[in-house]
């Protein structure tokens, strides 16, 4: 079991920071490029989506939480931006608020496909919170 | 992210590497537009994805926006050699409808 908990300024730049920071993370479980991949392709969904809808223009702090336990990496990634109006309307495959920014709306829909578990918590004007995890297939040794 | 593009016949390869997020599509967005708009008259475009080695959603959104300037000007797309994480991305979105993987 371990535990990781980072939190840097609400900036694009900080999108590949994210997932490489996660991706270190949970190398010693022993994932699979493509498990990698998977991972850090979620991570990055869910810091973009603080950082351009949740904060919008405004500065804020995004915070990452991950833990491993056995086989299975939990992730969080929480921002105290302005949350969401309709979550059942925001996780249908291509719908975005901000169509004119050549956003495709699949964000969450790639966090469902490429995660085990996957869920968001959102309260307008408070944040929002994905929570997620995933199972390592060759990780069974792992501690 | 780096940008590289050559003309073959009725073909403009573009190629690119690097990672695709929200982050850096937007230093590429530009001249990728400009490339095609000075290829206006060709017959197809080729994304080369092989020098991709992240892609997220946000890639699904730059594709498409140039499939649209490409389908203004008459131009077919297309996308070659995706590495797996972006081959995954672009088949759950089903992108390979709009610009087949050749």
């Amino acid at each position: 079991m371990n535990e990781m908990i980072l939190k840097f300024p609400a900036k694009s730049e900080n999108e590949v920071f994210a997932r490489n920071a996660v991706a270190a993370f949970v190398l010693p479980l022993n994932p699979s490029l493509s498990e990698l991949s998977d991972v850090k392709t979620a991570v990055s969904e869910a810091v973009t989506n603080s950082i351009v809808h949740g904060y919008r223009d405004s500065e804020g702090w995004v915070t990452l939480v991950c833990r491993t336990d056995g086989a299975r990496l939990e992730v969080e990634v929480i921002d105290e931006g302005g949350g969401i109006e309709d979550i059942e309307q925001a996780i249908e495959p291509f719908f975005t608020t901000r169509p004119e920014e050549e956003r495709s709306g699949m964000g969450f829909t790639i966090m469902q496909t490429f995660m085990t578990d996957f869920s968001v918590k959102s309260e307008r004007g408070a944040g929002t919170k994905v929570k997620m995890s995933k199972l390592f297939a060759g990780a069974a040794d792992a501690g | 992210m780096k940008l590289q593009a050559n003309r073959r016949g009725e073909n403009l390869y573009i190629y690119l590497s690097g990672e695709l997020d929200e982050h850096s599509a937007a230093a590429i967005r530009a001249g990728t537009d400009r490339l095609i708009d000075e290829n206006a008259g060709l017959s197809r475009a080729v994304f080369n994805l092989a020098g991709l080695r992240f892609m997220d959603s946000t890639g699904i959104g730059f594709l498409i926006g140039r499939y649209k300037r490409l389908k203004r000007y008459g131009m077919e797309m297309y996308v070659e050699n995706p590495e797996e994480s972006a081959d995954k991305i672009l088949s759950v979105s089903g992108l390979y409808a709009l610009m087949p993987k050749i």
